[in-house]
């Protein structure tokens, strides 16, 4: 039977905790999704009816294909396992199509694309300094497969909003195991096929490409840790070069051989959606937002600035946001593309001098992916989980990383529950408060694994609590006042601005650990 | 401090698994004229709230006994009342007077769902953390892992969350009675165990190990001194309670009676659907509902449960201890369910409460749940269940042998019959002649081991042998 004996006693926890997981997800396969779903099942029907040479083309959905093109291979292959759940669809006429074979279908999907998640967590958990003979609990491998496995964030993006993120996120960590497992060509590979699969981790590529030529082509350092200009490997390089290469002449070779590659990019690239997603990231640009908003009422009530003469800020803008400032400067997408830069570069210069091994890689890359996302243009929540997974397998080796990690993820997650139930608002009530709940089980768990004092200092703990309050006023206290019929974004607002601080606060935290930490080989100081 | 986390770490995990089972169907979803046990709650606090109480009880024209007439005692009333003003606070149109009849949407799904996460969490999640807390043997880390397993329960979950009903209500009080009853505190759980009676007639079923278990206590202190005292408190307490509970209907002799006679519906034969005790059992092979006349049956019924239930309880006033108790209240819970009258699969639960190794009980609810539109969620919580206890048990009890050798062969075998069992209700369709051939032989299934596990139990109690610590974990 499945449930006999685990094999050895020390790997049994895992299996328990992937096949619980997975047990929730199944329950999850009946709630609520959103227009994901429908973008989807769209991609399956245009990669299974249409020719290659059309999918970049079609448009009869909005939804049109903008992930590079092995995604697209990946939607083909899924779609003819849909063929046995329901043909219906693949049609691609067949907007919207929801019926119950489609949904079983594409959640189990999702559900079993995870066990590459479960596979690259298992292959980091082999990269951690374990501590021996202490009992499970305190086993930083078994804390670590928690916080991935059973991440709550990817929980509700993946299985209720509908994403296949559990699957690339197993394509990024395997490949930073194989780094971590100095097994680079493999790494490299692995971080290609996923760009190829989802290009929002091209913000991480900059950590890759530093890292990757300053450890891997320069074969050897110097005693203080600086550059040996002559290790330099030819031969590391090219092939690392042909990697890269190759696998994306494999993934849009096709495509560039049609002449099709502007259209291809100009479906990748959209550069017409606004600076803010309808839901406010909480990123920096959230803030700025605000301080905007914040001077021009009280510019027009000091009489500082005629009211006539302010653009009409749109604060109940719908999807795309076209948002015109009326006393700061207006943002550009070049502007935030300088900023972006700007803000990883100091990450970027410290590896380069004082590469700290593939710790400091990864603390590298988290830096990037944060940067990334409070900088950038049209910056979707979701985003936020591409800093805070990797970030777990630095928290459970150090009690800063810990605590930058709670911080993170707490506010990051907290930030994501707008994306729940948007149409069904009543039903929001209680699943905020379950699923709130059971992420502080996230932090129970990581509080009690640090014997060694309180985690957190008491501002940053206030501000977290903070965050209860702030949930009953959004909830509870704002719709029964008057202001939600004239402001009903207030309490969104809010919540993205009350989240960018605490963000902002774990990126500042963040980029102080990398640029302060003893670039020694020997054991980073968990103290 | 430690424990507490872990404690609160399964507390998370059960309300996640409710919260996650919540969004599916309940019992009479979009099924008019009748709907389901979720519209008689909704029901319920409409006539609660805009009828007298003289009335609730009662045929007029404003209350259709027929229409999910109330045929639960008045704590349950009282409990709809006040879900009643919260509803109407929110939205007047959930308890209007016959306009609201069948009203089904969105937000009020929503409601009813926190109103049993709201008792539940009040009363049921506490009495169990205590219960395990204090009355489990073993290390911390078992005592964690049975409170997991026990709010991981498929089957109240799913019939709370799922079907719908307020089981952890009167379970959970029942919980805190015997909790009281272990502490040593005899007032306490007369108390809520009067409280639990007052809120369902089910629990009746636990009634007579109380009774005896208290009885005995008391003549044990000998009834001539402190024991007689004690007795006299005891009742006093009961008495009070009771009057407290039925006050409003006590002005006139006609409410009380009309109340005995919802909640004890004999008018109503033998057994209805199919149900895993012996009366539906039997009536496959003679067909006992036409064959008798309703005053034998009756009278049958109640012997034959006498007769089950007089050892464990004659053992239990002789010898009043705890691990008594516990078996004399499966026992009882049991004899009631297999051979008494009108009853409901539902009523299984009151046995389940206090066993480990509940798998049967919760399959033998699959063709109630499978007409409530509940397959996927009954099919992911028992494997959940299921893996989660075994991977505990092996775990926690150190053998060194594969947990396939541990169980006795038969277990496999019932897990496997089971398993089968619950694959053909789904995907086969049965033969035109039987209808109904495959919820009568899940009945019939889980019948054969209620029977098994009623005498097993029965033996471990009136035999008492010298084991430190029984295979299957009967806390």
């Amino acid at each position: 039977t499945v449930m006999a004996a685990p094999v050895t006693n020390d790997q049994s926890w895992f299996f328990a905790l992937a096949l619980g997981v997975s047990f929730l997800k199944c329950l999850l396969i009946n709630a609520y999704h959103s227009t994901d779903f429908e973008v989807h099942r769209n991609w399956l029907a245009l990669t299974h009816s249409l020719p290659a040479a059309q999918w970049y083309y079609e448009a009869t959905s909005e939804w049109t294909l903008d992930y590079p093109p092995l995604f697209a291979w990946f939607e083909y292959g899924l779609s003819h396992i849909a063929r046995f759940f329901d043909k219906e669809m693949l049609v691609v006429q067949n907007l919207n199509y929801a019926s119950p074979a489609t949904i079983l279908f594409q959640r189990l999907s999702v559900i079993v694309a995870d066990v590459v998640f479960f596979y690259a967590v298992k292959e980091c958990c082999k990269c951690l300094r374990e501590d021996k003979g202490k009992d499970l609990l305190g086993k930083p491998s078994f804390i670590l497969t928690v916080l991935l496995l059973w991440n709550f964030g990817l929980l509700i993006v993946d299985h209720i909003h509908f994403q296949y993120n559990g699957f690339l996120f197993g394509v990024l960590l395997l490949s930073i195991a194989r780094h971590f497992q100095n097994r680079h060509f493999e790494g490299a590979l692995l971080f290609s096929i996923l760009l190829n699969l989802k290009h929002i981790y091209l913000y991480i590529a900059p950590a890759y490409g530093i890292y990757l030529l300053r450890c891997f082509c320069f074969t050897q350092s110097n005693a203080d840790g600086s550059l040996q200009w002559r290790s330099f490997s030819v031969v590391r390089l090219v092939t690392l070069g042909t990697i890269v290469l190759s696998t994306f002449s494999v993934s849009f070779g096709p495509f560039i051989a049609l002449g099709q590659l502007p259209q291809v990019l100009s479906r990748l690239f959209p550069f017409k959606r606004g600076l803010c997603h309808a839901y406010w990231a909480p990123n920096i640009w959230a803030l700025y937002n605000i301080a905007d908003k914040a001077f021009s009422i009280l510019g027009v009530k000091f009489k500082l600035l005629d009211i006539n003469k302010l653009p009409k800020a749109s604060m109940t803008g719908g999807l795309v946001q076209e948002f015109q400032h009326s006393v700061l400067p207006s943002v550009s997408p070049l502007a935030t593309l300088i900023c972006t830069v700007l803000s990883i570069l100091p990450a970027l210069f410290r590896i380069w001098h004082r590469p700290n091994g593939a710790r400091g890689f990864l603390r590298c890359l988290v830096i990037c992916a944060l940067g990334s996302f409070m900088f950038g243009w049209h910056v979707h929540e979701k985003a936020i989980l591409m800093a805070i997974l990797p970030l777990s397998l630095l928290a459970v080796e150090s009690r800063e990383d810990a605590r930058i990690f709670l911080i993170l993820s707490i506010t990051g997650h907290y930030s994501l529950f707008p994306l729940l139930f948007t149409t069904q608002v009543a039903h929001q009530n209680i699943s905020h408060v379950a699923i709130y709940n059971l992420h502080i089980g996230n932090v129970i768990l990581h509080l009690f694994f640090r014997k060694g004092g309180a985690l957190l200092n008491p501002l940053e703990a206030t501000y977290l609590l903070g965050l209860i309050p702030l949930e009953l006023i959004c909830e509870f206290v704002y719709p029964l006042t008057v202001w939600q019929k004239t402001f009903p974004f207030l309490p969104l607002m809010l919540t993205s601005v009350y989240c960018a601080l605490g963000v902002t606060y774990a990126f500042i935290r963040l980029y102080i650990s990398l640029l302060t930490c003893s670039d020694s080989t020997k054991k980073i100081k968990t103290q | 401090m430690e424990n507490w986390s872990l404690f609160s770490l399964c507390v998370l995990l059960g309300l996640t698994s409710r919260w996650a089972v919540s969004f599916h169907s309940y019992s009479g979803a979009g099924k008019p004229p009748m709907f389901g046990d979720y519209e008689a709650q909704r029901h319920w606090q409409e006539v609660t709230y805009n009828l007298p109480v003289h009335e609730w009880y009662f045929n007029t024209t404003n209350n259709d006994l027929n229409y999910w007439g109330l045929d639960y005692p008045p704590l349950t009333a009282y409990h709809s009342l006040v879900c009643a003003y919260v509803a109407k606070l929110l939205n007047p149109e959930w308890v209007e007077l016959h306009a609201s009849r069948g009203y089904e949407s969105h937000s009020h799904k929503l409601f009813m769902r926190a109103t049993v996460l709201f008792t539940d969490i009040l009363i049921y999640i506490p009495a169990v953390l205590l219960y395990c807390f204090y009355f489990c043997d073993g290390s911390s880390k078992q005592k964690v892992a049975t409170a997991l397993c026990i709010l991981l329960y498929p089957g109240l979950i799913l019939i709370d969350y799922g079907h719908f009903q307020y089981n952890s209500v009167s379970l959970g009080l029942a919980l805190w009675g015997i909790l009281g009853l272990g502490l040593g505190w005899d007032l306490f759980g007369s108390l809520a165990f009067t409280l639990a009676l007052n809120y369902k007639q089910m629990e009746l079923y636990h009634s007579l190990p109380f009774f005896c278990y208290l009885l005995g206590k008391c003549i044990k202190q000998g009834l001539t001194g402190r024991g007689f005292f004690q007795l006299a408190k005891i009742s006093l307490t009961v008495l009070v309670t009771f009057a407290l509970c039925w006050m409003p209907f006590l002005s006139d002799p006609k409410q009380p009676l009309q109340v005995l006679h919802r909640l004890f519906p004999f008018g109503r034969g033998l057994f209805e659907d199919k149900v895993a005790n012996t009366w539906c059992s039997l009536n496959v092979l003679i067909k006992i509902k036409t064959l008798l006349s309703r005053e034998t049956q009756l009278f049958l019924s109640f012997a034959l449960t006498l007769l089950f239930i007089l050892p464990s309880s004659l053992k239990l006033l002789s010898k009043p201890n705890l691990w008594q108790f516990k078996l004399a209240l499966v026992n009882s819970s049991l004899a009631f369910f297999l051979f008494s009258f009108q009853v409901h699969e539902k009523s299984i639960l009151l046995a389940a409460l206090l066993m480990f190794f509940l798998f049967v009980f919760f399959h033998s609810m699959l063709p109630l749940l499978v007409k409530d539109g509940l397959l996927l969620p009954y099919v992911v919580t028992s494997l959940a269940f299921l893996f989660l206890s075994l991977y505990l048990l092996s775990h926690l009890t150190r053998t060194n042998e594969p947990l396939f050798w541990y169980f006795p062969f038969h277990f496999w075998f019932s897990l496997v019959a089971m398993a089968v069992l619950s694959f053909t209700s789904v995907w086969l369709e049965p033969p035109a002649k039987f209808p109904d051939l495959f919820p009568v032989l899940v009945s019939i299934l889980s019948f054969l081991h209620f029977l098994g596990f009623i005498i097993y139990f029965n033996l471990v109690q009136l035999m008492e042998p010298q084991r430190k610590k029984s295979q299957k974990k009967t806390n």
